[in-house]
């Protein structure tokens, strides 16, 4: 296991300088950059911006440069805000986006499965039928509709909800609301799916047979078969909800990391875009790996380390 | 030791859970509390209604996280507005409009138009007790002329004598014709005469900055607690991306006039919720009402909506390579044939004026009267007579309205440019049967294409810099880097040179009037409306008066209840 | 072994009868054999909910191609008197913010949203299944930089690609192709679906059925295909269930970059963008209307989705 992860972490390395690597080139041949915009500004002004920060310098010698800082774990200065860097603006960004990711999260994983398993277990009746329905919904309605409504719905209507902005528990609670449908649909849609696949197993049928009462076979046997395909899912999951929302963020006001990720685009700046995109680069490499290694604890059939046979 | 795994995945989630809501919600901010010169803090948000006698701080929203609140690196209105409550100029913009002392007691003109005396007041200081100097002045003008400290905004300083040349590496800072005769008196020569000179003293780059605390702490802006102001408020609080707070300045020194305690700003950039917010009573005043909004307030003649002026012309730019745009009277006959009152009427619906040439109305001329009345409306809604001039010059181009299928207006991705370039798409297939398509792009990528000549008719605006037709005429210059339709008039440039040359009032604004009417006969852009600024206030406020050229000024508002 | 042998010598003809017609019989499959697919379209039929699905998108599909024509109202055409009109009987679904005819404009909308949805989710389908399945049956060095590859799709920002897509294929002429659109959309989405589906041949592939079919000597590709990806139908069904409405309101996203089909042209996922503003005053049915019928045609795919799986599953046959 260690050998594997040892393995795993240097592909790591590479796979983390390609995206670097990548991304550089592809943002610098994208028009526009961090300093021109409409108006009168004259040349020599754009011109002093290039040199303060570094533009004015062939793309290779940047790139060479911005590796040298990355090593040191340094993403650089922001091209837009003269008051934060980069590395400050993931700092204050994350825990914020985390925080919120997570309790979506754990709405989705709370409520998602286990309102995949009752439709299971009630194919085609009713409760079957509110789940699709809440489903449908949470697949359908996207965050930046739901937000609205529960924006217009129930923050107006409920004193101690707020509008929009961020300090306090209570201030999460829509924007995790909303973020939390799509993910708990899915996971709904995808426990039923497999529910449905393991209860017809031969191995279901023998353990229902020799009089093991039904919960203790869901519990022990078609939850934990079932569980696989939602851990596939969950490593790109948790990795977009850590990171944050776009829509969300702004429709609720709320300092995090996600607005960055357009933002910086929309900006052109340079630095937060490469910050941002390694920042989710590590997160998804480690949340896949941790979906790899849960693989084994799943199923200990599965095997990741040695050749195939 | 399967059912312990799930014990622990259930621990586990348990734990994250009670994290989640017992514990803090991480801060979006990590700037400290600066302790409030004068007014304590009150609740910021929720419903509730400060009793009687408590601190009166007015709740608003500001668009977006300001990128700086150093006024020599500001760039835009999230950040002047904050800039222009904290800080003060030399002179200020008053709720009429009219230019008059701020920092300065009084000043003196050279015969010649180039040479300004400024006298300080007598009574000014810093936030943190330091008085206000001449040399901050001169300090804070020079830096933000240094080219290392590239400053976006460094060439609205371009006026003084030497302050390009600095900028652009060519001059010494020495050379730079701003001095401090002593600590009351600040004596700056100029390059040529310019008319709007002492409005400019009044824009933000023209702030002073506290130069003690700027050269002991390079960072000082970066924050409240170093944040050092001289105007009406003071920084209190700044947690990025989330809030703003801003307190009264006990050591401004009009204080005795200045019924706020304070003005709390949200960092919000969606007006939809912050609209929602409004109607909740989260906020007493807000700039920025969403468009659907706005029209429906209007309609309903909601007196909390005030359509605020503002100086701006919004125009669709025709480029000249390609053809029949080349033709003048294709050109006229597109603008003949935009219906800018039902634009503005019922698509716009933000209280918009329905474009009379390119300079908008609130500029005043050299006798002190309305600019506009003195050239008269230079654009006309006559579909008969733009149908006639459109076919002829369809015609003499050789080509027919089919060809306008391959036509493309673009856009910058926006609600209401969409909209507007919808109704413009529609009205030329009504009035003149030509089928022109629509192209939406990023922000960015749009101004690569201008720059490149790659569009066929492209979205453009302009607010002004100044209250002078100068900030709209010299657009147009061959010279002018956001002139993005080549326009290449050597009289009109002579006109352009003319005004800029002179301090002659009369023969100023006489070449100014000329060259609109130039323009607007040449037709290189077709100018659709004015822009206004609507904004929203609670009944009980009172006393926001809003400058043409800044956001709503709240130094003098109050709360009434 | 001597003994077999000689008692077979032993054996004698008056040992053995002609089988009878009947017995011979016993062996035939008796019932008309059903292929597989009239078979999953026969038990599909019986399944009430999945039929009511597939008339919706039946009902979809003539109205989005005929719906425009039911009125005289061209999806352009502006009436600046009647802006923001409540549904009524001459504009059956109201009008928008410039009194344009939302009947005409939701029905040609969901032509377009249709394909899109469709083919997005097809496409997504395709290719993570493929890739998903080659990575999960490979030998793991591959399997490894497969997924590493993956990765990199995934994290390099997806708002880049799509500017340059756009810039790079916006030759003259308003809005891209629908190949740009469909390869702005699939570029990244493949990639969890990818990931669901190795998950599932990692696991597949060391079970019983899996084993037994190699050591009877069947080959990687025929294993994948014939045992692995039917028994993972039902997950990848409900993950391409869940990307037709992403790809319906991706291409509402797109539309913002310029990519995709140009104003006054209509997608639902950009009626729905443009109806959000109608929540704050009073005109909420500009955003229910559209976000009502993509919710019909997600509903229509998830029943039509279940029953497939259902369907598809050889242990429900009845």
């Amino acid at each position: 296991m260690s050998r594997y992860l040892l393995k795993r972490t240097i592909m790591s390395i590479i796979t983390l300088w390609t995206i670097v690597t990548i991304t550089f080139f592809l943002m610098h041949s994208i028009p526009g950059d961090p300093f021109r915009k409409e108006g009168k500004m004259p040349v020599s002004v754009y011109e002093n911006l290039l040199k303060k920060y570094g533009l004015d310098r062939p793309l290779s010698e940047q790139y060479v440069i911005y590796l040298k800082n990355l090593l040191k774990g340094d993403f650089g200065d922001s091209m837009k805000s003269k008051v934060e860097t980069v590395n400050d603006m993931i700092r204050r960004g994350f825990p914020v986006s985390a925080y919120l990711g997570l309790e979506a999260l754990l709405i989705a994983l709370v409520f998602g499965p286990a309102l995949g398993a009752l439709a299971a277990l009630y194919q085609n009746k009713l409760p079957d039928y509110i789940s699709m329905i809440i489903a449908i919904i949470g697949i359908s309605v996207p965050s930046f509709i739901m937000g609205t409504v529960l924006i217009q719905f129930v923050a107006k209507n409920v004193s101690w909800i707020p509008i929009g902005g961020w300090g306090e528990f209570r201030h999460t609670i829509l924007p995790a609301i909303a973020l939390s449908l799509m993910p708990l649909a899915y996971m709904a849609r995808l426990m039923r799916s497999s529910m449905l696949e393991v209860l017809n197993q031969d191995y279901i049928k023998t353990a229902t047979s020799k009089g093991i009462s039904k919960s203790a076979v869901i519990l022990k046997h078609a939850v934990r078969n079932a569980i696989l395909p939602i851990i596939s899912v969950l490593g790109t999951l948790i990795s977009n909800l850590l990171v944050g929302s776009f829509v969300i963020e702004k429709i609720f006001g709320i300092p995090g990391l996600g607005k960055f990720f357009v933002q910086s685009i929309n900006n052109r700046d340079y630095t937060l875009i490469m910050g941002t995109t390694i920042f989710y680069a590590i997160i998804l490499i480690v949340l896949l790996l941790l979906v790899d290694v849960a693989y084994i604890f799943i199923d200990p059939r599965i095997k990741l380390t040695k050749e195939g046979r | 030791m399967k059912m312990n795994r799930k014990f622990l995945v259930l621990a586990s989630l348990f734990i994250v859970a009670a994290i989640l809501v017992t514990g803090c919600v991480p801060k979006g901010g990590d700037t400290p509390k600066n302790d409030a010169p004068a007014a304590s803090d009150t609740p910021t948000s929720g419903t509730d209604t400060p009793a009687a006698g408590a601190a009166k701080i007015l709740r608003t929203n500001n668009g977006s996280e300001p990128g700086s609140l150093d006024p020599a690196l500001a760039q835009g209105t999230h950040e002047s507005w904050v800039l222009d409550h904290t800080f003060e100029g030399l002179m200020k913009l008053d709720e009429n409009g009219m230019v008059v002392e701020g920092m300065a007691k009084e000043y003196k003109v050279s015969d010649d138009f180039l040479t300004y005396t400024f006298t300080l007041r007598d009574d000014i200081k810093w936030s943190n007790g330091d008085p206000v100097t001449a040399h901050d002045f001169e300090f804070a003008w020079k830096r933000a002329l240094d080219p290392d400290l590239a400053a976006d905004y460094a060439f609205q300083l371009y006026y003084i004598k030497g302050g390009e040349a600095y900028n652009t590496e060519e001059g010494s800072l020495d050379g730079v014709a701003v001095k401090a005769l002593d600590d009351k008196t600040l004596e700056v020569t100029l390059e040529a005469p310019t008319g709007y000179f002492l409005e400019l003293t009044a824009f933000y780059t023209y702030y002073p900055v506290n130069k003690a605390v700027v050269e002991s702490n390079p960072d000082w802006a970066k924050n409240a607690a170093t944040h050092i102001s001289n105007g009406p408020f003071t920084l209190t609080e700044w947690e990025h991306d989330a809030s703003l707070k801003i307190r009264k300045n006990p050591n401004y020194y009009d204080a005795a006039n200045v019924p706020l305690d304070g003005v709390d700003f949200t960092i919000i950039d969606d007006v939809n919720t912050t609209w929602q917010g409004y109607e909740g009573g989260e906020y007493d005043f807000l700039v920025d009402v969403p468009q659907a909004v706005t029209a429906k307030l209007q309609e309903e003649g909601n007196p909390e909506l005030v359509i605020g002026g503002m100086v701006g012309t919004y125009y669709y730019n025709l480029n000249p390579a390609i053809k029949p745009l080349n033709n003048v009277k294709v050109r006229k006959g597109l603008s003949m044939t935009l219906d800018r009152k039902t634009i503005v009427e019922k698509i716009a619906q933000g209280g918009e004026i329905a474009a009379e040439g390119v300079v908008p109305f609130g500029i005043f001329d050299e006798n002190g009267n309305e600019y506009r009345d003195g050239v008269g409306q230079l654009i006309e809604y006559n579909v008969e007579e733009g149908k006639k001039l459109f076919a002829e010059g369809l015609e003499e181009e050789g080509m027919t309205p089919e060809d306008f299928k391959k036509i493309v207006i673009l856009y910058n991705t926006l609600e209401s440019h969409k909209k507007i370039a919808q109704a413009a798409q529609e009205m030329w297939r009504v009035n003149l049967g030509i089928e022109v398509q629509l192209e939406n792009v990023d922000f960015q990528v749009k101004l690569d294409r201008e720059k490149d000549g790659d569009y066929h008719i492209s979205r453009g605006g302009w607010i002004g810099d100044y209250m002078d037709p100068m900030t709209f005429i010299d657009l147009w210059w061959s010279d002018s880097s956001f002139n993005d339709v080549n326009y290449n008039n050597p009289k009109y440039d002579e006109l352009v040179y003319t005004a800029k040359g002179t301090a002659d009032q009369k023969i100023r604004f006489e070449a100014m009037r000329k060259a609109e009417k130039m323009l607007m006969e040449d037709m290189p852009v077709v100018p659709v409306y004015f822009y206004t600024q609507p904004y929203v206030q609670k009944p009980y406020v009172t006393g926001v008066y809003k400058p043409l050229v800044n956001y709503p000024k709240l130094t003098y508002a109050d709360i009434n209840r | 072994m001597d003994n077999n042998l000689s008692s077979i010598k032993d054996l004698s003809p008056d040992l053995f009868q002609p089988a009878l017609k009947e017995d011979r019989d016993s062996d035939r499959i008796r019932r008309p054999s059903i292929k597989y697919w009239p078979d999953v379209w026969r038990r599909l039929k019986q399944n009430r909910l999945a039929m009511v699905g597939l008339s919706i998108i039946i009902i979809m599909l003539f109205m989005s191609i005929f719906g425009p024509l039911f009125n005289k109202f061209s999806y352009y055409e502006q009436n600046y008197d009647l802006i923001n009109n409540h549904p009524d009987t001459v504009h059956w679904f109201g009008t928008d913010e410039l009194g344009r005819d939302l009947f005409t404009r939701v029905w040609f909308g969901a032509r377009y949203s249709l394909i899109i949805g469709v083919l997005a989710a097809t496409i997504d389908f395709i290719i993570g299944v493929i890739y998903g399945g080659l990575s999960g049956m490979a030998t793991r060095r591959i399997d490894n930089i497969m997924m590493r590859i993956a990765e990199v799709v995934y994290s390099i920002p997806y708002l880049l690609i799509v500017i340059l897509l756009s810039v790079a294929f916006s030759s003259e002429g308003a809005g891209t192709s629908m190949f740009v659109l469909i390869l702005a959309m699939t570029l990244t989405d493949w990639v969890p679906m990818a990931i669901l589906v190795r998950g599932q041949v990692l696991q597949l592939k060391e079970s019983e059925y899996s084993l037994a079919a190699e050591s009877l000597g069947a080959s990687k590709g025929w294993i994948l295909r014939k045992h692995i990806i039917p028994n993972t139908m039902g997950p990848i069904l409900v993950n391409i269930t869940l990307t037709i409405p992403r790809a319906i309101f991706a291409e509402a996203t797109l539309g913002f970059l310029g990519l995709g089909f140009q104003a006054p042209r209509s997608s639902l996922g950009s009626l729905a963008n443009d109806g959000l503003a109608g929540i704050a005053v009073g005109n909420a049915y500009q955003i229910i209307i559209p976000a009502l019928f993509i919710s019909l045609i997600m509903f229509a795919f998830n029943v039509l989705g279940d029953g497939l799986r259902d369907a598809l599953d050889p242990r429900l046959r009845k």
